[in-house]
């Protein structure tokens, strides 16, 4: 079976019917996808702009940091655990959508930019002005994950 | 002028008509919204988490709410005046809708709770301003602030389903609540 068949057979899976045949299942993991986007922009905001030195600039980066830490986490998790259900209701159709790859793409991106670059500099207080550029680029990919995100129930 | 004529009336200008059978525009004005509630709801979400003393314990709440709480209310226009723009999109059904009439409410909720956190809970903030877990009160407000704006987002995006719409027969609470009988062409059951 090829990487094709599977995803796109995912749909016909009894998740997949249960989701596609179902009135509130869709419009609610929509909604909670929704909620976890909100939590995600606090979290992400919060960190980015004391990076920029216009946030909570009273206080370290790595304060900051911690305090985010488990709401950045639950955010993400409960996007993509919301978002594969979404998505479970409509493989096939998926497939042939380069803004979903897109999404994709930026979003292993952006998970290993934050968790790999960004929060490594905010606990270690590091300053400079490549601290500011990860906090802009942080907030680009983010924004470039939720925007492509918004293109897929557009094309 | 009622309201139902002046929906009716917006409705039917032709910038309504226009943003409403628009290819683009109107999943642009859509996305700006989702953004505006992102930095809205993500920025006041924090905040209140700082006051029911579950996250930021370290931070003075005074700063939460000088340096985020701006931010705050920048998301706050750019949700206002996208939604203004959604409404002035298609004016009538969602004037009828069950959902965004829920959404007022949950907002006005939100509002008043705002004002009596501002002041009056608020009033006495000096003396907690440090403490790690404030006083009930304002957990309070924090509580009924994260409440109702979940409330918002969740009655928000269900405008868009029309299970509840006035162009088909609804059960008698529903009829009231949305103001079906006042649609032209309402069929009751």
């Amino acid at each position: 079976m090829s990487f094709y068949d599977f995803f796109t057979g995912l749909e016909n899976t009894p998740l997949g019917v249960a989701i596609k045949e179902s009135t509130w299942m869709f419009p609610a993991i929509e909604a909670v996808h929704l909620l976890a986007l909100a939590l995600l922009g606090g979290a992400v905001l919060l960190l980015d702009l004391r990076l920029l030195g216009i946030g909570l600039k009273a206080y370290p980066a790595s304060t900051v940091e911690k305090g985010v830490r488990p709401w950045l986490a639950i955010a993400i998790l409960t996007l993509i655990g919301s978002g594969v259900l979404i998505g479970f209701s409509e493989t096939l159709k998926l497939w042939g959508k380069p803004s979903f790859w897109v999404k994709m793409a930026a979003l292993a991106l952006a998970i290993a930019f934050t968790y790999l670059v960004r929060n490594p500099l905010a606990r270690r207080d590091a300053g400079g002005v490549g601290v500011k550029a990860a906090a802009v680029l942080s907030m680009a990919l983010w924004l470039t994950v939720a925007l492509a995100g918004r293109w897929i129930g557009f094309s | 002028m009622s309201i139902e004529s002046f929906v009716t009336w917006l409705g039917d200008t032709p910038w309504s008509v226009a943003l409403h059978e628009s290819q683009y525009t109107y999943t642009f004005v859509e996305a700006a919204h989702v953004l505006g509630i992102t930095l809205f709801a993500g920025t006041i979400a924090m905040v209140d988490l700082r006051l029911l003393g579950i996250s930021f314990r370290g931070i003075k709440v005074s700063q939460m709410n000088d340096r985020i709480l701006p931010w705050t209310v920048a998301g706050f226009i750019l949700m206002v005046a996208t939604g203004l723009v959604l409404f002035y999109a298609i004016p009538v059904r969602t004037f009828h809708s069950v959902w965004f009439r829920l959404k007022l409410v949950l907002m006005l909720i939100a509002g008043v709770n705002i004002w009596i956190y501002t002041f009056h809970v608020e009033k006495n903030r000096a003396e907690w301003d440090e403490a790690p877990r404030p006083p009930p009160g304002a957990r309070l407000a924090a509580v009924l602030s994260l409440t109702m704006w979940i409330g918002v987002i969740v009655t928000g995006r269900m405008i868009a389903y029309n299970w509840y719409d006035c162009d088909k027969p609804q059960p008698r609470f529903i009829e009231a609540f949305a103001g079906c009988r006042a649609v032209p062409g309402y069929v009751p059951e």
